[in-house]
């Protein structure tokens, strides 16, 4: 199997610090923006940004997950049922900015299915999708507002985020 | 991890696995049930027939209430108000109902082994809501969920169950499930109540509820079936209730922060007492609650696959 590492702990860390300058700069400010991360790795990112933030800006956001599980278009039709993550959207997001973080973009169904979570919950001012990787291919008419990397791969290649939180080191990696 | 299985029949047949699996599953469901929209679209367009021989509130209230808020369509059959009356048996209503395509039958039965022969019968998943005094594994999964929600764990703890073990699905399919997560099952109850040979699943006996309860962390209360109760198994409720209820007397033999779960209906003043029931260690309603996240996870884990 051949790895090729696109991206190393200082290369996460810079572009999240570029990803978090940008939401200000385009919300200008953080006043009403609530990150809710898709888990597992989603989450992770979703807490390094509010951290980044109140480094920044001195204030701490609303951090919270969104699971797309129940939402998918495929229930039913993988022979496994996928594993059910948590939903945890912690202030009512009425009228507030809502920003979709996940670790990769590849074909835009579970950000598709995430919004649908989202506007369950409620009517927010408007959301917006912040991704580590966007590693193209998509299926749907979905796109980033910010992102880490572009990484254009073949359908076969398989990007990995690694995330100290979980895997114990912050890289990158494209395995074929 | 994954469920492969068409139907939940039994806890005796499921795995250590698979129980944990439909365990974090049922977490995971909690929450729906707090949202404001409490509805999602996971199981559009399914179709799940509640077939109930035997009356029922909770149970099928239950399950179609886990049906309605997965999205699928939940219709309920009550016997008394079906062909049954006029004679029909199981199997032609089965074959009468599989036409109709549905994609889960929820069935609740008085003979034991009825679910399994449904289940034999029809392509579609069937889950047992209780089949005679054989098993009623959902009732089982949220004891479990709900105990492991108050200690963290299931492994290691002392289970006592009190009452009427012999016509007790409820009893049966916890010992099986307590057990194989790592339990003490203790039992107590009149010795005309006692199924021959019980120890063999594992379990303590004890004939009075005392010696069953001391260090429990968990006490389950049996209902007293009164309605399968014509054969004279103790002489009169006023008795049983003397010597076998949980009151706040014999609840002093156990431990300071022991819980105490009962499936319903309750029959107050007979298998426990009013202000146990209602007190503090009681985590009645919260087994009730859990009971709707262990039937969405169920539906999920049987439909949310392909079988092929």
């Amino acid at each position: 199997m051949k790895k090729k590492h696109i991206m190393d702990a200082k290369g996460i860390e810079r572009a999240l610090t570029r990803i978090a300058h940008e939401i200000i700069e385009k919300n200008k400010g953080v006043e009403d923006i609530v990150i809710l991360g898709i888990p597992t790795r989603g989450v992770h990112i979703a807490r390094r940004l509010s951290h980044i933030f109140k480094t920044i800006e001195g204030a701490a956001l609303p951090v919270g997950s969104v699971d797309a599980t129940l939402y998918r278009d495929d229930i039913g039709m993988k022979e496994v049922q996928p594993a059910l993550k948590r939903t945890d959207i912690p202030v009512p997001i009425d009228n507030k900015k809502v920003i979709i973080v996940d670790d990769v973009l590849f074909t835009g169904r579970t950000i598709r299915a995430a919004m649908n979570v989202i506007i369950d919950f409620g009517r927010p001012a408007n959301i917006q999708l912040a991704v580590l990787i966007d590693r193209g291919h998509r299926e749907l008419p979905i796109r980033a507002d910010y992102v880490g990397k572009n990484a254009p791969t073949s359908m076969q290649e398989k990007v990995k985020v690694h995330l100290k939180e979980t895997d114990g080191v912050d890289e990158v990696v494209v395995e074929e | 991890m994954r469920l492969k299985r068409k139907d939940i029949l039994a806890i005796e047949e499921l795995t250590k696995d698979e129980i944990e699996l439909i365990l974090s599953t049922a977490e995971s469901f909690k929450e729906v049930s707090e949202r404001e929209i409490k509805k999602v679209p996971t199981l559009r367009g399914r179709t799940i027939i509640n077939l109930f021989y035997e009356p029922s509130t909770r149970t099928r209230t239950s399950f179609e209430i886990a049906a309605k808020r997965m999205s699928a369509d939940a219709i309920n059959i009550s016997t008394s108000s079906s062909s049954v009356v006029k004679g029909e048996t199981l199997k032609d209503t089965a074959r009468n109902l599989e036409a109709m395509n549905p994609d889960c039958i929820v069935l609740r039965h008085p003979s034991s082994g009825a679910p399994e022969m449904l289940a034999r019968l029809v392509r579609c998943s069937v889950i047992n809501a209780g089949d005679g005094s054989h098993e009623h594994p959902s009732q089982a999964l949220l004891d479990l969920l709900t105990v492991k929600e108050r200690f963290g764990r299931i492994a290691g703890l002392k289970i006592a169950i009190a009452g009427d073990i012999a016509h007790s699905r409820v009893a049966r399919s916890n010992i099986h499930g307590f057990a194989k997560l790592g339990a003490e099952v203790s039992i107590a109850g009149p010795p005309t109540m006692m199924p021959s040979e019980i120890e063999k699943m594992g379990c303590k006996m004890f004939y009075k509820v005392e010696d069953a309860i001391r260090d429990a962390h968990v006490i389950m209360v049996l209902r007293i079936q009164l309605e399968r109760q014509k054969t004279g198994l103790f002489p009169t409720a006023r008795e049983y209730s003397k010597l076998f209820a949980l009151d706040s007397k014999k609840l002093e033999h156990a431990a300071k922060d022991v819980v105490i779960l009962h499936p319903g209906p309750i029959n107050r003043g007979i298998e426990i007492s009013s202000d146990v029931a209602d007190g503090k260690y009681s985590l009645i309603l919260e087994q009730v609650k859990n009971g709707v996240a262990v039937r969405m996870a169920l539906f999920y884990l049987l439909m949310g696959g392909s079988r092929e």
